[in-house]
């Protein structure tokens, strides 16, 4: 068996996660189709093996949420935290994510060919994030680790109180947040731009690395300081 | 002018304390950060007393008869719930405040015991999931080292939304203890000043949590208990809110509760005491007839026997302790045994600018006997199997003070005790723990005065 299609239309989904936790990683399942999911939240939270996931159609909250290892497509839109917390792996949304898409994902790759909503990649603590379009504000708010490439615009605040993380925006930012600065891009920096856009898809072949800004922290809220006037 | 004509008037309002407070605010411009909790006079669960049984109650025999102390809690939803020889419990602290020897010193007292013990930010430790039998693994704004590995292996999960010695805060670990070890496990640089978000990252209201809890269940198959730890300030309305978002049992931490750092401002002036906390609490599960189903801990400045057993007669299904931990564990001794032998701790006291019984400069990382802190000879000063036999005695000791007072209440089982068993010294004390003040039958706020 080596292939599944679960209509959650006819299937509870607690069965079908229990199913990809407990029995499909024994029983050499290689690829998943889920139908119907109508919005449903929490659909393949916590995987752990190498699987490819296509949810057809639209899912709610934490799509993907937790992942290790599996590769999960969204054909439609994503609730709010897809892919927290991932560790490893891939999720693609090929419509629009909401809030706080890849939010503290320690590893892996979140794609979203659409727009993402308020703080996308919001403490990011080593996973990559790409998106076609634009992120709302207070995007990678306190982002750890990892990287962010953003084709559109970026909204206010973009990477406040950003830690080691580094952003590449290639449209317009309405504000950066405390302690984010744009920086020139350097030769690996467009290298990681260039790997980053050719790993998310062809979807992303019409962008060029040296279109693109880098965004990164000042480090000067890394220790307490009497002057910062509240900044943090 | 003679010694007995100088002027010795002190102001109130600003009595030498807060002279102290204005000049070292002027002289450094920042606010002044401490471990510990609330140091102010609060009413709390000294101010109630119990009516022992006499005529109109039976007493149990003290050394005889059997008097349950079990406790089982998760029961709503968990497939696995959570069971507990005794109900008091090890309260959510995280490796970094302390050092990895007190972590596992608390696994090892805790499983001793038969308890549960607690993760903190910044995520768990292999010594503690080693050494904890039971382990409540803590999912924070900040989510420094949370994974699901870590989510399969736990035994339960607790959301923590906030906490008594800092609600609407975020944690906070100065640079000193910001090893390379903690520094790794929370993914943040070396030696910085790391401030913890105060807000999840991906939810923001009631309904979102209730999505999120499901996720967890989601993710470990409706197996583990999820806890949801709230900071005591609207108490009533937030028990509610995290019964009506799922959770299993809701941990209330009042204002007494400590922390490894904070703001003083915010340790001294929010949230509100633990005694008030916790009748707010049961109000808010019997209101949505969730007593028992939901089950309660409470937590913050629950420190002996006697306090424990308040607590459960309040209506509390367990209680967690930090402080009253870490002080079993040498917290504030003016020695350290290590090597078989005691030495004084008074010279790193000093240095820290206080003395033994005075301390609360966990934040700083220096801890003279070992336990809040990350510098390799320090935390030497304080073993896992030392630490571990002193837990061990105290939450024995809390144990058997919590049965003799249930057996001489004419209880059978420690969950039996009752707010009927207690009465208030105080007005305070009587109109937030809403109990008659003693020797009378009246309770301020409540009915006709
Ligand atoms: S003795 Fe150690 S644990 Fe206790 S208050 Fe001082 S620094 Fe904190």
């Amino acid at each position: 068996m080596d292939s599944l299609k679960f209509d959650l239309a006819e299937i509870p989904l607690r069965t079908v996660n229990t199913f990809l936790h407990q029995e499909a990683p024994g029983q050499g399942v290689r690829k998943v189709l889920i139908t119907n999911p109508d919005g449903a939240h929490n659909i393949a939270v916590g995987l752990d093996f190498p699987v490819e996931i296509e949810i057809v159609g639209h899912a709610g909250y934490y799509a993907g949420g937790m992942n290790k290892q599996a590769s999960i497509t969204v054909t439609g839109s994503a609730g709010t935290g897809v892919a927290e917390n991932m560790m490893s792996g891939r999720v693609h949304v090929k419509g629009f994510a909401s809030n706080g898409a890849g939010a503290s994902a320690h590893g892996g790759l979140l794609v979203i060919e659409g727009d993402a909503g308020l703080r996308c990649g919001i403490s990011l603590k080593g996973g990559d994030i790409v998106v076609g379009g634009s992120v709302g504000s207070f995007s990678a708010f306190m982002a750890q680790a990892g990287r962010m490439v953003i084709c559109g615009d970026a909204g206010d605040a973009l990477g406040d109180s950003l830690y080691e993380a580094v952003l590449y925006v290639k449209g317009s930012i309405k504000s950066l947040g405390a302690d984010a600065r744009i920086e020139p891009m350097a030769e690996a920096d467009l290298a990681t731009v260039k790997a980053l856009l050719a790993a998310a898809g062809p979807a992303f072949d019409q962008y060029a690395p040296q279109d693109f800004k880098r965004v990164a922290s000042a480090r000067s809220l890394y220790h307490w300081n009497a002057d910062a006037n509240q900044e943090y | 002018m003679s010694e007995k004509n100088l002027s010795r008037e002190e102001s109130y309002s600003y009595d030498r304390k807060t002279i102290d407070y204005i000049r070292n605010a002027a002289a450094h411009g920042l606010y002044e950060i401490r471990g510990m909790g609330a140091k102010r006079k609060l009413p709390n669960f000294d101010d109630l007393v119990f009516l022992g049984a006499s005529l109109s109650r039976y007493a149990l025999e003290g050394y005889r008869e059997k008097c349950s102390t079990k406790t089982i809690l998760g029961t709503r939803y968990a497939k696995k719930p959570i069971e507990l020889e005794i109900p008091i419990t090890i309260a959510g602290m995280s490796f970094g405040s302390l050092s990895a020897n007190v972590k596992e010193a608390l696994g090892l007292a805790a499983t001793a015991v038969g308890t549960s013990t607690t993760t903190g930010d910044g995520g768990m430790t292999p010594e503690e999931r080693l050494s904890s039998k039971t382990l409540i693994y803590q999912c924070l704004p900040s989510r420094y080292g949370f994974n699901p590995d870590d989510v399969r292996k736990a035994d339960a999960i607790e959301v923590v939304i906030g906490q008594g010695a800092k609600p609407g805060g975020g944690g906070m670990l100065l640079g000193q203890k910001v090893s390379a070890r903690v520094a790794g496990m929370r993914t943040l640089p070396e030696g910085i000043d790391q401030r913890s978000a105060c807000r999840h990252p991906d939810w923001t209201g009631p309904d979102d949590l209730a999505i999120k809890i499901q996720e967890l269940r989601e993710m470990t198959d409706w197996e583990k208990p999820i806890y949801v730890k709230v900071g005591a300030t609207r108490t009533f309305n937030d028990v509610k809110l995290a019964v009506h978002s799922g959770a299993d049992v809701v941990v209330v931490d009042g204002m007494q509760g400590g922390t490894a750092a904070t703001q003083t401002c915010f340790i001294e002036h929010i949230g509100i005491p633990t005694l008030a906390a916790v009748r707010q609490a049961v109000d808010a599960l019997e209101d949505l007839d969730m007593k028992g189903k939901v089950q309660l801990i409470v937590s913050g400045g629950v420190r002996t026997g006697p306090d424990v057993a308040k607590a459960l007669a309040m209506g509390a299904d367990a209680v967690a302790i930090g402080q009253g931990v870490l002080i079993a564990l040498g917290c504030n001794h003016d020695s350290y045994f290590q090597n078989g032998e005691h030495y004084p701790a008074c010279a790193d006291y000093s240095a820290l600018g206080t003395t033994a019984g005075f301390c609360h400069h966990c934040h700083t990382g220096k801890c003279p006997v070992g336990i809040t802190t990350q510098d390799e000879i320090l935390e030497q000063r304080l073993t896992p199997e030392f630490g571990a036999k002193h837990l061990k005695n105290y939450l024995q000791t809390l144990n058997m003070e919590l049965t003799t007072i249930a057996r001489a209440c004419g209880k059978q089982n420690v969950h039996h005790l009752e707010r009927e068993d207690l009465v208030a010294l105080t007005l305070e004390a009587a109109a937030m723990a809403k109990v008659p003040l003693a020797g009378t039958s009246w309770i301020p706020g409540v009915g006709n005065i």
